[in-house]
This record gives structure tokens, C-alpha cells and sequence, in this order.
């Protein structure tokens, strides 16, 4: 099965942004062969959000304005959901101040990820 | 509502279904209809030499014929198409060795991706046999509440890719003991509701857990802690008033059920159990014995209280520390803990200070223990214990 995880931070980013690097650890798990792609997203305030409220509205800043921010995206091909949660609780516990969400994907022939 | 006997073929039954079908859904609707062939032919033409095996085989032709048909009809969920690429043809035999895969069903059920009401609500109605409605009643939910619960436990195990499967042995001991915590409050749920059916129900959930893990001594713990507790049913209420453990008539006790909890228990403390159930356990079993072994019961209260850090089991260590060393030493262990707004605290406070003579701080004692009580037997039984204090003093 294919599941996305997605990796929450919490609190404020860093003042210029993340660290380029990546640490080794999560590094080492994002080469396993079971991730299939990830992506590390910019800040929250590089983002621009666009929807329709009475009329199209672009705004700055993120759709959902909380601490919590997506910071990345990993795509996972498992055999089940333990074997997933078992990769999402690795990286959880390289950086214990990140949530990660396990979301099956739904299965369709599509690009990307 | 199926016949007892139907009931304790149903999770049996079940669970292989699941494991041909991979769909709990699928193999609920498939096990339905057999069970009710079944109690339409059973009683004219005789069972079958192996029931288990007919109710089985049935189930799974029902099945793969209903996924057919649909097939045909309309575009099925590529879930069951996936179970047409590979049809197998053949009816199963009889006499075929079918794989018991409840524990597979148990930990399907018990996963900790879904919530604990979810737990408890899927074990009850796939490894229990009972009614979304019976389920439903259990638990003081409208039907369509529990009905929704239901339908969307079972839509997660299957779109998150729950695994239909014994966890391996790294993962084993967190799983179980969220398994053993389901059946505890089913029978604590109860007990609590007065419920003795649902009782017996986690009973029996227990005996096909221990049937299946031997020697798991945490399993045979909580068995046993069930039906040592489960002894005591007939003598807990008299005239609908509940009476406290002293009282009881004791040979209302059901003496068979607490000697199978003992065996239960010798055997999990041969196994090394030290677990919280065969704790538990032993100090439920302590108690059925007169004259009572205080100073083993404030020992094993003490060692569950190092394993679970629980204020209530440290209360429980008090009371048992107050027959070997007396109130003061209780009453030293209850002041430190934080409870204030469990009302049992304050009443052994002060049942422990009215014993050393402080009256006007047990009579403040009964009083906050009031204050949390709600009315009915028990707050009467504190009403009147206050009024046996001598009358309260002036200041003088």
C-alpha cells in the first residue's frame, strides 16, 4: 500500500529559515528503499494561499494559521500500516518536537510522488 | 440475537472469514447469512458433522458469489476486484483443517490506530457475537451512533491497511495490553452498569484469549482477576442495595469460579507473571480468604503502585497498611496524595481519623466526601457514619 507521511513542526521556525541540512538520521531513513520520494517544504511565510471566499482572494501566509506547520512530505510503499507507523515512529523519534501524520493514499495512476 | 450456541461459533467463524475474505464487512454479511441458513435447516435436517467447517464454507461461497454478481452489475471497489483476480473454485471440505484466526481478530480489532471505544465496540461485535443493538445497549449509545462507530472503524482497518495479524514478538507486549485493557472494561463496564451479562461476555472473551496465549501469563492474570471478582456476583447486592466485601454472605460465593481463578493464577506466577492483571489478580484472590493477609495484600498493592504510579491503588495500599501499622501510617501514605476530587479519598480519611480520634477532622472529611457523592446508598452509608461522630464541639 502507498501512504504519504506528513511531518509536522510545531513552534516558531528558525529566524532565516530551516537549516539547509538535513540531519544524518532522517537522511539515512529517507534513503530506505521502501520511501518511494519525499519533499522538504519552504517556510510558512513563503507561502500564498489561494481560495474563494464571495470572490477568488489570494492571501499571504498559510491556509491554516496555527503553530503547527507542514514541514515535509514522505511517500511510503508498505505492506500495512505497521510496518509504516513503524518508519513513522523512527523519524518521530530523530525530532521529538514533530508530529507525523500517517494517511493511506488513495490509489490511483497519477504523476508525482 | 443469535442462539448461545450459535454465539460461541460466531467469532470462530468469523475470523477465518476475514482471513479468506480480508474484509471484515464483507465476511460479517457473508457469516450472517450462513448462521441464519443454518438455524433454517439445522433443526429439520441435523447438523452437519462439522458445523464450524459447513458455517465456513458456506459464508465464503455466499461471499465469492455475491462479489461476482456485483461484479458483473457494476464496477466493484478494487479492493474485492483484487479477490476476483484469484477465485478459487474449489468448495472447501468439511473436514478441512480451518485455521483458527481469532487472535488475528483480536489484535485486527484491539489496534491502536483506532480509538478505544472503536476497540471495544468491534471486539464485542465480531469475537462476541453481539448486535450493533446489543452493542449499542452496552454502552448507553443511540443505535445509530453505535452503528456509525461501527461502519467507520471498519472502513479505517480497511483504507490505513489495519494488518489482519498476530503482532510480531517486539510489538507483542504494548499490543496485548491493549487487547487485555478492551476485555477489562467490557467487564468492568459490567459490573459498574450491573450489567452481569456483559460480564460473562468479557469472561469469555478472556477464555478464548487464554485458550489461544497459554502462556501469556498477563492473559491468565486477568482470567483470573475476572473470575475471582466474578465470584462475589451473587452476594454484591441485597435488596438492591450494594454490600460491601465484610458483609457478604459468603456462601453465596461462587466457590467453583473462584478455585478456576486460583489455577488460572498459579499457573500465570509459575509463567514469572508479575504483570498489573496477575497482580491484580492475587490480591482479589487475598481477599476471599479469612482471615485476611493484610501484610501480603499492602505488599502486592505496593508493587502495582511502583508499576502503574496510580494514586487510587496507593489509597488501596493505605487501607491495607492501616490493619498492619495502623491508621497514622495510612493516614501519612493518604496525605500525600493528590485526589482531592475522588471522594473515596476523603472518605477513608476519615474513616482513619475518626479510628485515631480526631473527630472534628473526620467529620470535615465525611463532609467533602459528601459533597462528591452523589445521593443513593452510598451517600446514605456516609450520612450515616458522620452522625455516628460524637455531636461537634464549640470553640470554646
Amino acid at each position: 500500500m502507498k501512504y504519504a507521511l506528513l511531518a509536522y513542526s510545531r513552534g516558531e521556525a528558525p529566524e532565516g529559515g530551516r537549516s539547509r541540512e538535513m540531519h544524518p538520521g532522517i537522511a539515512a531513513v529517507l534513503k530506505r528503499p521502501e520511501v518511494t520520494g519525499y519533499m522538504r517544504l519552504e517556510e510558512t511565510d513563503s507561502a500564498t494561499t489561494v481560495r474563494f471566499e464571495g470572490r477568488k482572494m489570494l492571501t499571504d501566509g498559510p491556509f491554516v494559521d496555527s503553530k503547527e506547520y507542514l514541514g515535509g512530505l514522505i511517500m511510503v510503499e508498505a505492506e500495512n500500516l505497521d510496518d509504516v507507523l513503524a518508519i513513522a515512529v523512527e523519524l518521530q523519534e530523530l525530532d521529538l518536537s514533530a508530529a507525523i501524520e500517517v494517511r493511506p493514499v488513495f490509489e490511483q495512476e497519477l504523476g508525482g510522488a | 440475537m443469535l442462539e448461545e450456541a450459535f454465539r460461541d461459533q460466531w467469532g470462530r467463524v468469523l475470523a477465518t472469514l476475514v482471513g479468506i475474505l480480508g474484509d471484515i464487512e464483507l465476511a460479517e454479511d457473508a457469516a450472517q447469512e450462513a448462521f441464519a441458513l443454518a438455524a433454517e435447516r439445522w433443526p429439520h435436517e441435523g447438523e452437519p458433522g462439522n458445523p464450524t467447517g459447513w458455517l465456513i464454507a458456506t459464508a465464503r461461497n455466499r461471499a465469492i458469489d455475491r462479489i461476482r454478481r456485483e461484479q458483473t452489475l457494476a464496477r466493484k471497489t478494487k479492493q474485492l476486484g483484487r479477490e476476483l483476480l484469484d477465485p478459487q473454485e474449489e468448495t472447501m471440505d468439511d473436514s478441512a483443517t480451518l485455521p483458527d484466526e481469532r487472535l488475528e481478530l483480536i489484535f485486527t480489532c484491539c489496534h491502536p490506530a483506532l480509538s478505544p471505544e472503536a476497540q471495544v465496540a468491534l471486539t464485542l461485535r465480531t469475537l462476541g457475537g453481539l448486535s450493533t443493538e446489543e452493542v449499542a445497549d452496552a454502552f448507553l449509545v443511540p443505535f445509530e451512533t453505535m452503528s456509525k462507530r461501527l461502519s467507520r472503524a471498519k472502513r479505517k482497518i480497511r483504507t490505513a491497511g489495519i494488518p489482519f495479524a498476530v503482532p510480531p514478538a517486539h510489538a507483542l507486549p504494548e499490543r496485548l495490553d491493549t487487547a487485555l485493557a478492551v476485555i477489562y472494561l467490557v467487564f468492568n463496564q459490567g459490573w459498574g452498569a450491573g450489567r452481569l451479562d456483559l460480564a460473562s461476555e468479557a469472561i469469555r472473551l478472556g477464555r478464548v484469549l487464554a485458550a489461544l496465549m497459554p502462556d501469556e501469563a498477563e492473559v491468565l492474570g486477568l482470567l483470573a482477576l475476572m473470575l475471582i471478582n466474578d465470584s462475589r456476583r451473587d452476594a454484591r447486592f441485597r435488596d438492591g442495595e450494594v454490600v460491601l466485601l465484610d458483609d457478604q454472605d459468603r456462601s453465596l460465593w461462587n466457590a467453583e469460579q473462584i478455585r478456576e481463578g486460583r489455577v488460572l493464577l498459579e499457573r500465570a506466577t509459575a509463567l514469572g507473571g508479575t504483570g498489573p492483571y496477575v497482580l491484580q489478580a492475587a490480591i482479589a484472590d487475598l481477599h476471599t480468604t479469612e482471615p485476611r493477609d493484610w501484610e501480603q495484600i499492602a505488599l502486592l498493592y505496593g508493587a502495582l503502585s511502583h508499576l502503574t504510579g496510580s494514586p487510587v491503588v496507593e489509597l488501596n495500599r493505605a487501607v491495607a497498611i492501616a490493619e498492619t501499622e495502623g491508621p497514622a501510617a495510612a493516614l501519612a501514605i493518604l496525605d500525600r496524595l493528590e485526589l482531592d476530587d475522588y471522594r473515596y479519598l476523603h472518605s477513608t480519611r476519615a474513616a482513619m481519623l475518626r479510628r485515631l480520634g480526631r473527630d472534628e477532622d473526620a467529620r470535615l472529611a465525611y463532609e467533602r466526601a459528601l459533597e462528591l457523592t452523589d445521593p443513593g446508598p452510598e451517600r446514605e452509608f456516609l450520612a450515616m457514619r458522620r452522625s455516628e461522630l460524637p455531636p461537634a464541639e464549640r470553640d470554646v
